[in-house]
Parts: C-alpha cells; sequence; structure tokens
C-alpha cells in the first residue's frame, strides 16, 4: 500500500505526462468495450430476425429461373414455382411436421378512396400467423372460417394500415385489393424487415396485406400479370411459399434436406429455395464469432499502442531518475525493490487508465444507441476482460523499464546528472 | 557464519558502548591490498593500488588528496556500491565479496550511512519519509521507527518542517536531512562525500559542527574532502596519491 501511494506521488510530479500516458489505455480500453457492446447488439438483433422467421420452420419459396433458360420456352406465360402438389407432398409424407402454410403472392393494387399503394398481398392459410409468430395490433387474423367460406376480409400490415387510414381506425372499412372489395379485420405489427426478403420495385409503401387463400385463388387466379413499360409480363405460379412448421428443433435439418430432396426430384429446374432459419441462425452466431475475433484483434492492437505509450513514458522516467535510483541503491535499495516501484508504476498508470477506458466504455454504447439508433448489448465479461487486460499491460510493458532500472550500477546511476 | 554480524549493543539511540584508548577500538572497516582497476578500452587505469588500511570504532577519518587521486573510488568501495578488483574489503569482519547484490544491498541500509556532495534527497518525499528510505528497505524495519526518525529530525534542528518536501529547504537544511538519514540505522561508519562543498562558509561550519557532535557521541565517521580547513576538523587524515596512501596524520591534541 505504501509502494502505490509513493507510485502515485512519483506519477502526480509529472501531472501532463502521466495524463497523456494514461489516455492510450483509456482509449484502448474503452474502444474494446464499446466494440465489444455494439457487435453483441448487432449480433443479438440479427438473431431476433431470424428467430422471426421461426427457428423451427423451413420455408420454402419460389424462384424466378434465370433468364437465358427463360427466353426458350415457347409459352408466353413464364410457369415456374411450387405447387399444390408439393404442398400436399409436405403435408402427408413428412412425420414431425406440425403445419403447413401455402403463400400466394398476388401482384395487385390496393386501394382505399383516392389513396393506393402496392403493398405485398399475401393469400394466405389461417394458421400463418401462429407459424410465423407474428403478432395483431387490433382486430383478429384470418381464420379457418374465413378460408372455407372464401370471404371478402383482409388484414392490414401495419404500415399499409397507416398509409390508408391515417386519421381513422382500419378496422370496419372496405379496401379494394385490384378489383375487388375487402373487409378489414385486424391489423398486424410490423416485423423488422430481413435482408433476404426482396421487394418489388415500385412499392412505395411497404408491408403487407393478408387475404385468404383460398379467397385469392378464386378472385385472382394463380396466373400474375404485371404491367410493365414494355408491355405485359405474365407469369404463373401456383404458390410462392409453403412454411413447413415443425415439431420438434432437432427435426429442422432432417426436414430441410428431405424437402430439398423432393423439389430436386420433382423439378426440373431450379425453381426454388429452401430457407432454413436455423441454419441461418447457426451461420449468424458463426458470423458474429469471426466479428468478436476481429474486434477483438483491433482493441488488442489499441491496447499495445498504448503498452507501448507507457513503456515509452517509463523508459524516459528512468533515464531521467537515474540519480534517484542511484542513492535509493546506495541506501540499501535492493534489485527487487526498484522492480517493484517502477512496475507500481506502471500498473498504477494502466489501472488509472483501465478504470476510466471502463467508465468512457460504458457510455459510449449509451450514446451509439441514442445517437445511432443502433442496439447495443454490454455484457459484464467486456468490462472486466478489458480491465484485466489494461492491467496485464502496465505488467508487461512496465517490466522492461523496471528491469533497465534495476540494473543499473549505482556509482554510475549516482555520477548521473 | 551468519550473513551479517549483530549489532553492537545499543540500547539509547545515541549510546555507544564504552571506549577504551584509540588502540583497543572495535575495527569497523579494514581494507586489505585492496586494488580497483578500470579498464578504458585497450587502457588499464588504476584507481586504487593495493591499499591495506582499517578504520576503527568511533574514529573520525578525512580522507584528502587532489582530483583522480582515487578518494571516490575508495569511498565507492568503502560504501559497498562498487567491489574491489583485488584484495578484499571487510566491514564488521564481514567480507564483501562473499555477498551477493542482496546481501550487500542489506549490508548498506544496516550498516552504512551516506551523506553527499548534492544531499541527493528523494524530490517528492518530505522530510520524514526521506529520514525513513533507508529503513523501510530493511525486511524488519523494527517497532518505533518512526518515532526514531522524528527524533533524529529533531537533532539535527528540523523537528518543525517533518512534512516539507526538499525543494522547500535551503541548502543547509536539506543536507542536515541528509546526514538525520544516514543515522537512522546507527550506522557502524558515516561516510561524508565533499558533504559541505556546496554550501557557503557558515552553513558549513554548522555542519562541520553537527559531525563534531556526533563524533563526540561515539560515531564513526569517515569525510573524503579536499578542502584543508575541512580535513583539518577530522582527528585523522589519510591523505591519498595516485590510489595509494601518500601518508597518516594525527590532528588529535
Amino acid at each position: 500500500m505504501r509502494a502505490v501511494r509513493l507510485g502515485v506521488s512519483s506519477l502526480l510530479l509529472h501531472k501532463l505526462r502521466s495524463f497523456l500516458t494514461t489516455l492510450g489505455v483509456l482509449f484502448g480500453v474503452s474502444s474494446v468495450i464499446a466494440m465489444l457492446a455494439i457487435a453483441e447488439g448487432a449480433s443479438v438483433e440479427a438473431q431476433e430476425q431470424i428467430r422471426q422467421l421461426g427457428s423451427s420452420n423451413v420455408i420454402l419459396r419460389s424462384v424466378k429461373p434465370p433468364e437465358d433458360k427463360v427466353s426458350n420456352q415457347e409459352s408466353r406465360v413464364l410457369s415456374y414455382g411450387l405447387t399444390h402438389e408439393d404442398r400436399a407432398r409436405v403435408a402427408e409424407t413428412y412425420p414431425g411436421v406440425k403445419d403447413v402454410v401455402a403463400v400466394l403472392e398476388v401482384p395487385e393494387e390496393v386501394r382505399f378512396g383516392s389513396l393506393s399503394c402496392r403493398p405485398r398481398v399475401l393469400c394466405v392459410d389461417p394458421t400463418y400467423k401462429e407459424v410465423t409468430g407474428r403478432i395483431m395490433m387490433e382486430g383478429r387474423f384470418l381464420t379457418g372460417r374465413d378460408g372455407q367460406a372464401t370471404a371478402s376480409v383482409c388484414v392490414l400490415g401495419y404500415e399499409v394500415a397507416r398509409y390508408l387510414f391515417p386519421f381513422k381506425p382500419a378496422i370496419g372499412e372496405r379496401i379494394k385489393v385490384g378489383a375487388e372489395y375487402f373487409h378489414v379485420v385486424g391489423v398486424m405489427y410490423p416485423r423488422v424487415p430481413i435482408g433476404s426478403i426482396k421487394r418489388d420495385p415500385g412499392t412505395e409503401v411497404g408491408g403487407e396485406v393478408f387475404i385468404p387463400i383460398k379467397t385469392g385463388q378464386r378472385l385472382f387466379g394463380e396466373r400474375q400479370v404485371k404491367i410493365r413499360s414494355g408491355g405485359m409480363d405474365a407469369q404463373e405460379v401456383q404458390l410462392h411459399e409453403i412454411i413447413i412448421a415443425v415439431e420438434h428443433d432437432q427435426d429442422v435439418p432432417m426436414i430441410a434436406n428431405a424437402s430439398r430432396l423432393m423439389l430436386t426430384d420433382s423439378h426440373r429446374e431450379k425453381d426454388y429455395e429452401v430457407i432454413v432459419p436455423l441454419e441461418l441462425l447457426l451461420r449468424a452466431q458463426e458470423t458474429k464469432r469471426i466479428f468478436s475475433i476481429v474486434l477483438a484483434s483491433i482493441a488488442g492492437i489499441s491496447l499495445l499502442v498504448g503498452g507501448i505509450g507507457i513503456m515509452n513514458v517509463m523508459l524516459a522516467t528512468v533515464t531521467e531518475r537515474t540519480r534517484e535510483i542511484g542513492i535509493r541503491r546506495a541506501l540499501g535499495a535492493k534489485r527487487h525493490h526498484i522492480v517493484t516501484q517502477f512496475l507500481v508504476e506502471t500498473v498504477v498508470l494502466s489501472g488509472c487508465g483501465g478504470v476510466a477506458g471502463v467508465v468512457l466504455g460504458l457510455i459510449i454504447p449509451e450514446i451509439v444507441e441514442a445517437a445511432g439508433d443502433m442496439r447495443t448489448i454490454v455484457t459484464i465479461q467486456a468490462p472486466v476482460l478489458a480491465f484485466g487486460i489494461s492491467v496485464a499491460t502496465g505488467v508487461i510493458f512496465g517490466l522492461y523499464p523496471a528491469w533497465r532500472a534495476a540494473t543499473m550500477d549505482p556509482v554510475e546511476a549516482l555520477r548521473h546528472e | 557464519m551468519s550473513a551479517l554480524p549483530v549489532d553492537e549493543p545499543s540500547g539509547g539511540v545515541f549510546v555507544h558502548p564504552a571506549q577504551g584508548g584509540a588502540e583497543d577500538t572495535q575495527t569497523v572497516a579494514q581494507l586489505e591490498g585492496v586494488s580497483r582497476v578500470y579498464s578504458m578500452g585497450a587502457e588499464e587505469v588504476h584507481a586504487l593500488d593495493d591499499l591495506s588500511f582499517s578504520f576503527g570504532s568511533g574514529e573520525y577519518w578525512a580522507v584528502m588528496g587532489s582530483s583522480g587521486s582515487g578518494k571516490s573510488t575508495l569511498l565507492n568501495i568503502l560504501g559497498c556500491i562498487d567491489r574491489p578488483t583485488q584484495g578484499e574489503y571487510r566491514v564488521r569482519g564481514q567480507a564483501v565479496s562473499d555477498l551477493d547484490d542482496d546481501e550487500l544491498s542489506e549490508l548498506r541500509s544496516k550498516e552504512l550511512g551516506f551523506i553527499f556532495q548534492s544531499y541527493n534527497l528523494i524530490p517528492q518525499l518530505n522530510v520524514l519519509e526521506n529520514i525513513l528510505m533507508p529503513v523501510l528497505y530493511q525486511e524488519n524495519p523494527g517497532e518505533g521507527i518512526e518515532e526514531r526518525g522524528r527524533f533524529l529530525a529533531d537533532r539535527v534542528g528540523l523537528g518543525d518542517r517533518l512534512t516539507h518536501r526538499p525543494t522547500e529547504l535551503s541548502g543547509g537544511q536539506q543536507q542536515r536531512v541528509a546526514i538525520a538519514r544516514s543515522l537512522i540505522n546507527d550506522p557502524a561508519l558515516i561516510l561524508a562525500d565533499e558533504a559541505t562543498g556546496n554550501l557557503d562558509s557558515k552553513t558549513a561550519e554548522e555542519i562541520l559542527e553537527l559531525f563534531d557532535e556526533l563524533h563526540a557521541e561515539g560515531k564513526t565517521i569517515l569525510i573524503v574532502t579536499h578542502e584543508p580547513k575541512v580535513g583539518e576538523r577530522a582527528d585523522r587524515i589519510l591523505r591519498l596519491k595516485d590510489g595509494a596512501i601518500e601518508g597518516v596524520e594525527d590532528n588529535r591534541r
């Protein structure tokens, strides 16, 4: 304790120099904590997005085949993608499947009064909400009765509801989808957009409108016609998506593989893709691991720089205090006393830098969160680790100057001016 | 043989065992054929050449000689911060060549007191801390060491400046602190290197009077100086020339 007090008083003799030396460690430590917090936040965010897809789901999705193959086809109507047959096969043959939800997307415009927009109009089974884990904001989702009766009801996504009904509740209103009228029965919370879902160009308002799949098939059919600047573009897709809800998570890879095999057999072209959120989740975790290693390296380098700064200053201090070392040695200080004295000073320097760095490192994520609208998570390990490393830096980079001081010849040291 | 001889019995702070005539004093420091050779490239410089001498307890010596005569080298060897190239140096019977660096440090902190020309106080420590410094490097500083520090500060007339820093003191005051520091261990031998060299004549006289008092109390003192006036204060003068003893004078009346 005495040694610490003496070290501090020596450091206070050169306040500015000690402060500047501490800065190196301070920034090193705070950047470690802040970067880890940002990385952790981003990773948790990504994992949540994937979980929204449903970690126990396997998603089969229609994909338009590459253009060069398309041009060979004689028919002017491009036909591709998942079929009702695929859906029936999945539903009937796989064990462990809890539910199968089919999704058909129709390229219709949605209108209310003079307002119109082009959200994704999804024709879905009533279990869609449960399988994807979506949450209603108000009203109800489609029910089985809507499906059987091919009722003209719809559920709006939050964005669409806000756009079409900025000043009044949407429920009970009648909107026009394409040429047909639908009753709004519910509004659903939006979900965080996910990178892999492509939005068609020209969709000014994002969001979704859900209608019962039977109603959709009856009213709009399976042939989607898009009017483009060069003419018409017609394509025929029976189902855009088949979402398979699996009973147990451990069956997910098996069912994903079975689906891939089944689709390879039954489709001549690769006009589908199989998305497994669980696999995405694992990949996201792997990405996070690599990200963390990269960040840790960067932070490590900044701490290294801080450590070299400490060493530099301590070497200067040792030279400057050669005479003091000589006096202490002449008056009976052993080598280890001198080593301890200088090590205490470096550890005090790096320790102070560490503490200040932890404080700053806890503040930075708050600022990033407030200003950058990014999620950050400070885990308990980050500050502990960063502080530990800063103290270790002090010891490691203090050793050489301390050793230099201790091995000086007392006679030479006393003669030093 | 124990690493260090047991200290002389010392009841009070300044009490010294009763002294007989100069002839039966105990030997404190003994040099036997000591040489110190520096190699400057190809050249060899004999700073000390086959020096044999001994200092008895309670004696007051002055080492004199022109610059280059080997005074400083002798002082460094006597102070155990340098070792002889040849020959043997004993402090209270303990041969220095048998000791490793740590044991030598221990010997310095227990048996020797240093007083330098430029005081050499530690600037970041206050007066009391400077006085106590040699003790704090010992394994067991012992009880009441702080009392002793205060007592010594009082003794050299700085009892009311314990918390002052060296920079807040005059040269004479700093040298008094250094003297108090050299006494903290009740050393076998006090070594003073041109202790009055940086002081004006009045302050120097005060310091020399302090040495006289310490001598009267029975301390063994060796001062290195080139000033005849300072040397004359000592009981005996050892004159050095070219690393060898030129002569020994006895000033005692």
